[in-house]
């Protein structure tokens, strides 16, 4: 019979080797159900990884998307180090988007480029920080459970997208389609070469990865939203304030995922559009990207480099072996589970339960059939 | 079920990661008799216990019941077998009534009208042994004392022949726990034999017949309780270490300065909305000790966390080393000198997944010492810590570890290593001993006396009247959110104090 210890202390191996294991388990599971939906599973996940990876053009698209993954999982990580389940990175993404989108509008090419691209930036952020304090101040005011109101805010995100693309910025220019005009030459963002990679957001991601390290680390600021979240009452008790770093640290989550909302505007689309176009559910997998990164602002690099390479690769399926969207949202998800799955075996270690070194039957009593399991 | 005459418990061996927690244990339990299991934290009673009720599988040794091995897989071998466990913390849904949680893993019940069946199972049992309870009460509402109640009986029904009490009393007032001692003596009177974990050793003289000592894993020795001395007891505990009773020091002189915390008219509702605290008015002096003693439940909580901070206050004022503080926050207050260390320290006082360093300066990171502007100075914080670690001979492989893997008595340490640090106008200290063991718990009580002898004034909320009256200049008993009394403690009368936490008031309330 197999028991389960609790753990003492998971060290950093321990931590990496569960990682490690629950992506395995996850690409594992994957696997089969490409082979579920009759795909081979080798040539399937192949395809998927060489997709991203393995051409000068899969990893430029690789990076591209991993821009907003790398910056949303960083403000994630950072509201789930203090144990606040932001899920609204999809919404504050599209609000950062907005705001930025609102601000192009009125600048026109009013300003060089210098000044205007750090103004957009600015705007982003702000947007997707007020968005996300939103659901903080309903948290610490009305005791709003966070998990409901950013998922809820998404949606409404999602639907004031719309109604502006639609309605009142709909572009005179985009002969009919739902976008704004696009965005005036200095407002758009310079790429890398042929490759779409919008570099002054990753420098800004690359960045924020560092900052939010070392605010987590070496700040008194990080020191609370920590004690906040491995013991709230504890933090209480030591005179924290616990409003103050709920919304002080969800207007972080949600600027970091605005400022990849500018990066979607700015940088790859020049408009404001669908919002399913905007985002395509960076905000989403952007969760996958902070526990993949086991909450470290710093592996929430190379983490949001792999979700973007699945990504990548979940394109390339749907063209190459005809498989549907769905596939690449199922892998994301198997991939989620595991690493939740992940969690439970780093605080608690398998083992086989040693038995006692006699056997006999229980004397009187019910008695009971050898080698039945309590 | 047969009756369990005789339990044998053979070189019962046991590891957790490398070190073992029971080595070679060998006990018997005799039908009616009261076995005390006595030994500090950390000794392997609890460890040995969960052993015999199947929770934990031994790495060696062997289990007799009237002399036939058996093998316990789990508790409902155990159960079957006729062995009851009430664990120190409790096992009962708290939205379930007393009858419904008696339900619960219970066989034998009827198809029809259950409900009727098992409340009167419990009210007959109730009478039989002593311990009222309502089966139709919900759990939430009982007190600790209660629930232990709800706890044997359910045992009780399962038909436990011998019974195991994991610390039993460390919940328990001094009465309930009387009543807790009558009802054993009941159990044993019909047969049934009990097993009673605990460190105190007064209620193991009381209560039990035969008394088993663990130290560090190992049975030190058995002997019977009739005779046995408590210092022999305690030598057997500790292995011969000497562990000086703490004691006052003289008072500082009294000054004619501002007392170090007034309290006026304090007010505070407890969590069911009823105030807890009524309109209680005290002072305390510099370098004052005032023990606060009563049952639980008559406010002591909330009056720990309204001095704290935590808990507002509905009215009065309060006012610390001459500033008005009422209404202040925690930090706030804590910046006019007032430390608290909290009732749970596993809940309140320590963050386990941050450093045994962090967790040093808790609530003190904002101090210059430790932080430049926004930044942490880690060294600071690094060497402050190591500097409590050995001042208080805190046992943690180093100040970067865990402060969860601590145990209980150490992060009890480090708790006071970080709220006794300087010379703090108000300590205030709610059972700071609680669950720990003699080494532990004299440590704290001379720490609490040092700091008074250098000028705080220590609040000490405590259920353990011996604490009460050795380390207080005078004792507060608190009864329904008041002082009944306010008493200098100079040939205090105990059974005079007992009276009034009872609510046997006498006329001039504080």
């Amino acid at each position: 019979m197999i028991e389960f210890a609790p753990r003492p202390e998971p060290s950093a191996a321990d931590r990496a080797l569960v990682t490690l294991g629950a992506l395995c388990s996850g690409l594992a599971l994957a696997a089969l159900a490409f082979l579920l939906m009759g795909a081979h599973p080798g040539r399937a996940m192949a395809a998927v990884f060489s997709g991203s990876f393995m051409s000068a053009y899969g990893l430029g698209e690789t990076a591209t998307k991993a821009i907003p993954l790398i910056l949303s999982g960083i403000g994630l990580s950072l509201a789930f180090r203090g144990r606040l389940w932001n899920i609204g990175a999809e919404g504050q993404l599209l609000a950062g988007a907005t705001a930025a989108t609102g601000l192009a509008l009125a600048l026109q090419d009013s300003l060089p480029a210098p000044l205007a691209v750090p103004l957009l930036f600015a705007a982003g952020a702000a947007g997707g920080a007020a968005l996300a304090a939103l659901a903080g101040w309903l948290k610490t005011r009305f005791r709003v459970n966070e998990v409901v109101s950013t998922l809820m805010l998404n949606y409404i995100c999602a639907e004031l997208v719309q109604h502006l693309v639609y309605g009142p910025w709909k572009g005179p220019s985009q002969s009919g389609f739902p976008y704004t005009d696009n965005f005036a030459a200095p407002l758009v963002l310079p790429v890398l070469g042929a490759t779409r990679i919008h570099w002054p957001t990753l420098v800004l991601a690359l960045a924020s990865a560092a900052a939010a390290w070392v605010l987590v680390h070496r700040t008194r600021f990080g020191f609370e939203l920590r004690a906040m979240g491995g013991n709230p009452d504890a933090a209480a008790c030591a005179g924290m304030n616990a409003s103050r770093t709920t919304l002080l640290v969800m207007a972080a989550s949600g600027g970091l995922a605005g400022l990849a909302g500018v990066g979607e505007v700015a940088g790859i689309h020049r408009h404001l559009t669908y919002p399913w176009a905007v985002s395509s559910g960076y905000g989403y997998a952007a969760i996958i990207v902070a526990w993949v990164a086991g909450l470290d602002p710093l592996l929430a690099v190379p983490a949001g480099l792999f979700l973007g390479g699945i990504m990548v690769g979940g394109d390339a399926i749907q063209i190459s072996m005809g498989l549907p969207a769905a596939a690449i949202s199922l892998f994301n998800g198997l991939l989620l589970l595991c690493l939740m799955a992940g969690e439970f075996f780093l605080r608690y270690r398998p083992r086989r339960r040693a038995r006692t070194s006699d056997l006999s039957p229980v004397p009187g009593g019910a008695g009971k059939p050898e080698g039945k399991t309590a | 079920m047969a009756r369990i005459e005789s339990l044998e418990l053979r070189d019962i061996r046991k590891e957790f990661d490398g070190a073992a927690a029971n080595d070679g244990i060998s006990l018997t339990v005799r039908s009616g008799e009261v076995l005390a299991l006595l030994g500090e934290n950390g000794a392997g009673k609890t460890t040995l216990m969960n052993i015999l009720y199947g929770l934990y599988a031994p790495d060696a040794g062997e289990i007799l019941v009237n002399g036939a091995r058996v093998r316990i897989a789990g508790p409902a071998d155990a159960i079957r077998m006729g062995i009851g466990m009430v664990h120190q913390h409790f096992m009962l849904v708290g939205r379930h009534t007393v009858a419904e949680n008696a339900a619960l893993g219970l066989r034998g019940v009827p198809f029809l009208r259950p409900g009727a069946w098992v409340a009167g199972r419990i009210r007959e049992f109730s009478k039989r042994y002593g311990m009222a309870v309502r089966p139709e009460a919900p759990v939430w509402q009982l007190s600790a004392g209660e629930r232990q109640k709800v706890e044997i009986l359910k045992a009780l029904l399962k038909g436990a022949e011998l019974l195991i009490l994991d610390e039993p009393t460390s919940v328990l007032t001094d009465s309930e726990a009387s009543e807790l001692f009558a009802a054993v003596r009941r159990m044993t009177a019909e047969g049934k034999s009990v097993v009673f974990i605990s460190h105190k050793l007064t209620e193991v003289l009381a209560v039990s017949t035969r008394i088993a000592v663990l130290r560090k894993g190992r049975l030190a020795g058995t002997v019977p309780a009739a005779g046995a001395g408590r210092a022999e007891l305690a030598r057997l505990m500790t292995g011969g270490d000497v562990i000086s009773a703490a004691a006052r020091g003289p008072r500082i002189a009294e000054d004619a300065g501002a007392p170090a915390l007034a309290v006026e008219g304090l007010t505070v509702l407890g969590d069911l909305g009823p105030a807890a605290v009524s309109g209680l008015s005290f002072t305390l002096a510099r370098g004052e000790i005032l023990g606060v003693a009563g049952v639980s439940g008559n406010g002591q909580r909330e009056l720990g966390e309204a001095l704290a901070g935590l808990r507002p206050a509905e009215a009065g004022s309060l006012v610390v080393a001459g500033v008005d503080a009422s209404g202040r926050s925690p930090r706030a207050l804590r910046d006019l000198g007032m430390r608290h260390i909290p009732e749970e320290r596993l809940r309140l006082g320590v963050v386990g997944s941050m450093s045994v360093a962090d967790n040093a300066v808790l609530s003190c990171h904002r101090d210059p010492r430790f932080a430049k502007g926004p930044f942490l100075d880690r060294a600071a914080i690094r060497a402050h810590a190591q500097g409590i670690v050995d001042a208080y001979g805190i046992m943690t492989p180093s100040a970067d570890a865990r402060a969860g893997a601590l145990s209980g008595g150490n992060i009890q340490k480090l708790i006071l290593g970080r709220e006794t640090e300087g010379t703090p106008a108000v300590i205030v200290a709610s059972h700071p001993t609680c669950g720990l063991d003699i080494g532990a718990a004299e440590f704290v009580r001379s720490r609490l006396c040092a700091k008074a002898a250098q000028g705080s004034a220590v609040l000490l909320i405590s259920e353990d009247l011996d604490e009460v009256l050795r380390l207080s200049d005078r004792v507060a008993v608190m009864f329904e959110g008041r002082f009944a009394a306010v008493l200098p403690n100079s040939g205090l009368d105990r059974g005079r104090v007992m009276l009034l936490m009872a609510g046997g008031g006498e006329a001039g309330r504080d």
